[in-house]
């Protein structure tokens, strides 16, 4: 018994050291991109060439990325409202909707887990020709809802049956109408959640390349707008300090709403993510 | 206890019509309008004629035959198959043991390390992407980190522009998917089965074969399909990193709805995709139901 039990530490230990080595494989590439913004040369090789911030100061009065920007922030913010509320009914119904449509629905909303973005894309890019949108803003927004759909639901549903059966029994027998426990009981109680999915939401929209690179007109997002920069191999620095900030943002949004998920009754401590 | 128990029908009766539409309309918009909608047009286009117009012309199966017929199709098929099956592969192996880790050695430690393996999933692909260009390029830096240290003297052409540069970037972009499922598999196994097993005399290793990985399958093959799906179809990678010699079917897909501009036919070759996908699912399915499922 005690054999087996050093045993287990020791490959503990072990295990311990390969995870280490694993986030080390996991965040250095993804480093480089932050050590080379710095680095004064046109080229991201070694030796460095010394400290430099001028690739920063090319990002200021670019008028193409500002837009871009711009139309990344609009976008990202009613696409997450979208996908946040179809988020919070879906779930909410699939769990007291007691419907088999409610059910329904709440697998569909999960259905673009399994399948590749381009051709989410492409079914859109068909779709929005269909009704008349074309390549928009519009068409993007609808894009981003159905890409962030699945992890608003499940961050949401998660929440929802967090929620002790009693509460929301307690206020129906009270007298509380179906409408008025939800919003007065059931949303106030999960609205960490709601801010979690939302931010998740944003983050979806902003950095996502695969499905905007169909839907996008005149007008293109951020992540469109470093896509035609790779293209030039004198733009490459500043697509790195771009790059910079974007991450750097990405980290506090993403471990912002990964506090705000645990906060409250604390029981579903599961990473939820569309899987 | 009998009053609850009496009330509960009424609730039921109380859930009123409106409330019912109100809450089911914008998900129910967006599911069969955005999705099932969406799909069922890409559908319909693959069985249409291509004459420039947005949903072709005359009902047939040409586009079909090309696909089968066409030796192109037959290799950029098998090509995608094989990287997304690798990176599948890779990806569930190296994860396997850090969400074993995760569920048996953190302790403390649980929560960070949770939070460290999800993070690069909520940042830029595009940029995860792009970062192994930077690192695999010729003038890049794996090259000239090698010849600072004096290993080589000149830079090898070796690293961008092929199908392993797709491999291991791919590997790379999809690691954080895999854990997850993995991890809240092994976290859901009973102690209790463990601890019988080392009872029962056990070694740690013999129980882990016949204990822990057996229950472990479903969370393996939920990981395995969200590697596979996503990369089966990607276009952005072969285009960063793989050179011509790595076209994927994605990368097809995109230049029919692109230069080549022939939806129908990128439509037909959509739904050839989503039949592999559905094919690899079943087989998932009923590896799953092998394993003898829990869920």
């Amino acid at each position: 018994m005690s054999t087996a039990r050093e045993e287990a530490n020791a490959g503990g230990r072990w295990l311990g050291f390969y995870v280490l080595a694993y986030l080390v494989f996991l965040y250095l590439p993804v480093l480089l991109i932050p050590l080379f913004s710095f680095n004064d040369s046109i080229q991201a090789a070694f030796p460095l060439q010394g400290f430099t911030l001028q690739w920063y100061q090319t990002l200021y009065g670019n008028p193409a990325l500002s837009g871009a920007l711009a139309n990344s922030l609009v976008i990202g913010v009613i696409a997450a409202s979208g996908a946040t509320l179809c988020g919070i009914t879906v779930s909410y119904m699939d769990l007291y909707g007691r419907s088999p449509l409610a059910a329904t629905i709440s697998a569909a909303a999960r259905l673009p887990i399994l399948i590749p973005g381009v051709i989410v894309g492409i079914s859109l890019l068909i779709l929005v020709n269909l009704i008349g949108l074309g390549p928009s803003r519009i068409s993007i927004v609808l894009g981003h809802i159905l890409v962030a759909l699945p992890t608003t639901v499940v961050v949401m549903r998660s929440r929802f049956a967090a929620i002790p059966k009693t509460i929301r029994e307690a206020a129906l027998d009270l007298g509380a109408s179906d409408w008025t426990t939800f919003r007065r009981v059931m949303l106030p109680l999960s609205l960490p959640a709601v801010l979690s999915a939302f931010m998740l939401a944003f983050l979806i929209s902003f950095d996502e390349f695969i499905v905007v690179f169909f839907l996008a007109g005149t007008e293109p997002t951020l992540p469109l707008y470093i896509w035609s920069q790779l293209r030039f191999p004198r733009s490459l620095p500043t697509v790195m300090a771009l790059g910079t900030v974007i991450l750097g943002v990405s980290f506090i949004i993403a471990g912002t709403a990964e506090i705000l998920r645990h906060r409250g009754f604390g029981t579903s401590r599961r990473v939820a993510k569309p899987a | 206890m009998s009053i609850i128990v009496a009330a509960r029908p009424s609730q039921e009766a109380r859930v009123s019509p409106g409330f019912r539409f109100a809450m089911l309309l914008p998900g129910g918009l967006v599911t069969f309008f955005l999705i099932l909608f969406a799909l069922g047009l890409v559908v319909f286009l693959a069985f249409r004629g291509n004459d420039g117009s947005l949903l072709g012309a005359g009902m047939t199966v040409a586009n079909f035959v090309t696909v089968a017929t066409d030796p192109l199709y037959w290799t950029v098929t098998l090509r995608s198959l094989v990287i997304a099956g690798l990176v599948t592969l890779a990806t569930v192996v190296t994860a396997y043991p850090v969400a074993y880790y995760l569920a048996f050695h953190a302790g403390r430690r649980r929560s960070l390390l949770l939070f460290l393996v999800t993070l690069p999933f909520w940042t830029s692909y595009l940029l995860r992407v792009f970062a192994w260009k930077i690192v695999l390029a010729y003038n890049g830096v794996l090259n000239s980190a090698f010849i600072e240290s004096g290993l080589w003297s000149e830079p090898t052409l070796a690293f961008l522009n092929t199908p392993a540069a797709v491999v291991v970037t791919l590997a790379h972009a999809y690691a954080p998917f895999a854990i997850l499922p993995i991890y809240v598999a092994l976290d859901t196994i009973p102690r209790s089965l463990l601890e019988a097993a080392s009872d029962l005399g056990a070694r740690p290793f013999t129980s882990f074969r016949r204990v822990v990985l057996p229950n472990s399958m479903p969370g393996v093959l939920a990981a395995a399909l969200v590697v596979f799906v996503p990369t089966v179809g990607d276009y952005v990678t072969p285009a960063m990193v793989g050179g011509p010699a790595s076209t994927m079917i994605g990368t097809l897909i995109q230049s029919q709805f692109g230069k080549a501009n022939d939806w129908p036919f990128g439509a037909a070759l959509s739904v050839c995709v989503m039949l592999v996908i559905l094919c690899v699912v079943l087989v998932a399915r009923g590896a799953d139901r092998r394993f003898g499922s829990r869920t």
